[in-house]
């Protein structure tokens, strides 16, 4: 009976370790970076944990369609280091001695990512199945980009201060334009006085440079000839 | 600016800055008239020198506001959370980030894709990039509703455009201080290299410096100093604006380097993390077993025990060095953008600081358009032909537009290729020789003594011999130097080369310009120096025929 027991338990380890090795085909890597994502909080690795992911993978595999008889005990775990990482692999529940295909068991961890996720108080990137990929979240747009409207908003200021400041000096050259005129009309008999200087009239003179005055000489011969 | 550039700096300030400086405003206020008029005055053979100012200036404008209209793309992408260019975007099919940003960073992502759009090469021309093209509109808008009224109105708007800067820079020195590693970048920028005050670079980079932050040779000061009273004291104006310019440039340097210090400490602290996660990874270690402290005794200890899978890392193991971080080329204005875009991501309240910044470096762009444009403008409206025909204000509506459509070539995607062909090229050389020119007009055409005499009236009393010394030997001299420094450099060097934007590396390559663009770089360089011999014969030819037809008659 104990030869028996000893035996078949033999069986079992070695098909465990045939199955769930590093590198096995449709076995997985998991890393976990407890430290990282929970800080002191972190909780130890032990096998409680174990049975808990265990427990996850199986319920995955449940939820997916094809493996809804997929126990715990079907789940294998092997290699768990320091890290904390490990490898798993999930035997076939109706067929003795396979595995379950890789692609399935990705696509029902991928289904079910959030939930194994949260059960362990990590993410995605804190949980890592390596050679999983995970489908990120994609940032928010507004629907009218923001930048267009701030845009908009500089564009319309800045171009209703242009129109404001031509139409301005616009009315105000009219204006200047309407008074020497009026004078002229109420000097009918002299001529029209408008204060003359140098022989340019004194309103128009650009105060900034000063005039040239004509009557020396003009601009090529001011310098004697070198 | 490496560390220790303090001193070339201020040396530079010294001999060359601030005589430079007294010259040009001198020679604006007595002659009341912009480059174009003063130099004609000085020297009817000269007239080429305001001519070549005035071409300068004009290849000026055309490239330096492609520079604010990118300020307002960033100032309007910074009121989004997150900001646009903390995070990298998602591919197609949402299950990793797009392969270009992955490989560079997200500030590069932003910078070379969604802003630039750039191409592989400068052959590659490209469409117009639409968001570019209307900042650029919005930019021209800008500086047009500024210089509209002409100086007297663009006077009051830089009151505006040049205290803001002090607000923010104030702020963000409070801010940069209190960031951790600050003090690394402040260590790096105030210990002096002696090895690097020896190389020449160190100086003619000060040199060039102060001649830009000055704004020597752009005919920009002439004009304005030709709108003040005559009577002014220009010698004490000089002096006081070189002082507080360099004052600004070291209080801005101190913002720049906290802020650069802060960002090489965060990339080496994440190039530490990379690593030590890499090996906790592979050797699946225990968490914080590696430490910062400990990681190179591990990677020895890991290597003796491990040595072949450490000998498959190690092509991903890099080395992580705080000063290479700081080292990284701080200069070009793609990288000014990208930098200051990282730093600030990783602030607090990052939407704020992002704002603050990107309106400081749009009112110091503004401030510096309108210096420009008031260089080309006052000449033409001095013209007598021009200002009798048209109004200031069809005047400079015509001046901005002509520049903007010539500025949407850098809004292409090649464009940024164009924009620093004509950033590298149109400027630095043709400076260098107007400024000679002009100083050695000033001291030996024109006469030191009549000179003298002229600032005499102006200002009460004659120039020290500290000025006449600077202006008739030491800046000549030191600005020779620096010409033949630059002619050999490139002769040793040989051919030109440009940095483009490799989407599938992620990275800058080097690349030979093509024929064409030499042949524009060429063009630039030789349309603004050739006005000064041009314009002498030209006035010479035309004398001569005058004196044969007088000669003729008589």
């Amino acid at each position: 009976m104990q030869g028996f027991l000893l035996l078949a338990f033999s069986l079992v380890t070695t098909a465990h370790a045939e199955f769930c090795r590093p590198d096995a085909q449709n076995a997985f890597k998991v890393r976990l970076s407890l430290k990282t994502a929970l800080g002191d909080n972190a909780y130890a690795w032990d096998a409680s944990e174990e049975y808990l992911f265990k427990a996850m993978v199986a319920f995955a595999m449940r939820r997916y369609s094809s493996q809804k008889t997929t126990q715990i005990s079907n789940v294998l775990l092997c290699n768990v280091t320091d890290r904390v990482s490990f490898w798993f692999v999930v035997t076939d529940s109706s067929k003795n001695a396979t595995t379950v295909p890789r692609g399935e068991v990705e696509a029902a961890i991928r289904m079910t990512r959030n939930r194994i996720n949260n059960a362990f108080l990590l993410n995605d990137r804190t949980m890592q199945f390596l050679k999983i990929s995970s489908t990120l979240s994609p940032p928010t747009e507004p629907s009218v980009p923001i930048w267009l409207v701030v845009f908009g908003v500089v564009f319309c200021l800045i171009v209703a201060g242009i129109i404001f400041l031509i139409v301005s000096g616009i009315q105000q050259r009219k204006k200047n334009n309407k008074e020497p005129a009026e004078t002229e009309n109420l000097e009918e008999k002299c001529e029209a006085t408008v204060t003359i200087e140098n022989g340019m009239p004194c309103d128009m003179l650009n105060l900034k440079t000063g005039q040239i005055n004509g009557g020396y000489a003009a601009d090529d011969e001011r310098f004697t000839p070198l | 600016m490496p560390g220790g550039f303090l001193i070339p700096y201020l040396i530079m300030l010294i001999v060359e800055g601030m005589p430079l400086l007294f010259l040009e405003l001198a020679v604006g206020q007595h002659m009341r008239q912009g480059s174009i008029g003063a130099w004609k005055t000085i020297s009817p053979y000269l007239s080429g020198v305001g001519v070549a100012s005035v071409v300068v200036s004009f290849f000026l404008s055309m490239y330096y506001n492609v520079i604010n209209a990118w300020a307002f793309w960033y100032l309007f992408h910074s009121f989004q959370n997150p900001l646009p260019w903390a995070a990298c975007p998602l591919n197609s099919n949402h299950t990793a980030y797009i392969e270009e940003c992955e490989k560079a960073s997200s500030t590069q992502y932003f910078w070379y894709r969604k802003t630039l759009n750039i191409s592989p090469s400068i052959e590659e021309n490209g469409s117009i990039q639409w968001e570019q093209a209307v900042c650029l509109i919005l930019a021209w808008l800008t500086v047009y509703l500024c210089i509209l009224r002409g100086t007297e109105s663009t006077g009051k708007v830089v009151y505006l455009t040049a205290s803001l800067p002090y607000l923010v820079l104030l702020i963000y020195l409070i801010k940069a201080l209190t960031l951790h590693g600050a003090v690394n970048g402040l260590v790096y920028m105030f210990t002096p290299k002696l090895e690097q005050l020896a190389n020449p670079k160190a100086w003619i980079n000060a040199a060039t410096q102060i001649f830009f932050s000055l704004g020597l040779g752009f005919g920009s000061l002439i004009a304005f100093a030709s709108y003040n009273e005559p009577n002014n004291n220009c010698e004490r104006h000089a002096i006081i604006v070189s002082l507080i310019n360099s004052t600004t440039s070291v209080f801005a340097s101190i913002v720049t380097f906290s802020i650069y210090g802060f960002k090489a400490t965060f990339n080496y602290e994440n190039c530490l993390n990379k690593v030590i996660l890499l090996l906790t990874n592979a050797f699946d270690l225990e968490e914080g077993f590696l430490t910062a402290d400990n990681l190179n005794h591990m990677k020895e200890q890991l290597m003796a025990n491990y040595p072949n899978e450490y000998v498959k890392l190690l092509p991903q193991i890099k080395n992580c060095s705080l000063e290479a971080e700081l080292d990284t080329a701080v200069q070009g204005t793609g990288l000014a953008f990208i930098v200051y875009s990282e730093a600030i991501k990783n602030m607090e309240v990052s939407q704020l600081y992002s704002v603050l910044y990107f309106f400081m470096l749009l009112m110091l762009g503004i401030g510096s358009m309108l210096g420009n444009t008031a260089a080309i403008l006052t000449p033409l409206t001095d013209s007598k032909f021009l200002s009798t025909h048209l109004p200031k204000e069809v005047i400079s509506g015509i001046v901005c537009f002509i520049n903007c459509i010539v500025g949407l070539t850098f809004t292409m995607k090649a464009g940024n290729y164009w924009f620093d062909i004509f950033n590298d090229y149109a400027a630095t050389l043709s400076l260098l020789l107007i400024v000679l020119v002009e100083t050695i007009a000033v001291c030996y055409v024109y006469g030191l003594r009549r000179f003298e005499k002229d600032l005499h009236l102006m200002i009460g009393h004659k120039p020290s011999w500290y000025w006449k010394i600077m202006w008739a030997f030491a800046s000549p001299l030191l600005i020779i130097s620096l010409f033949i420094f630059y002619i050999t450099d490139y002769i040793l060097t040989g051919t030109l080369q440009y940095q483009a934007w490799d989407a599938t590396q992620g990275q800058l390559v080097t690349k030979d310009y093509p024929s064409y663009a030499l042949a524009v770089i060429g063009l630039l360089v030789a349309s603004s120096i050739m006005c000064i011999p041009l314009a002498a014969l030209a006035i010479f030819i035309k004398r001569r025929l005058k004196r044969e037809h007088r000669s003729i008659i008589a």
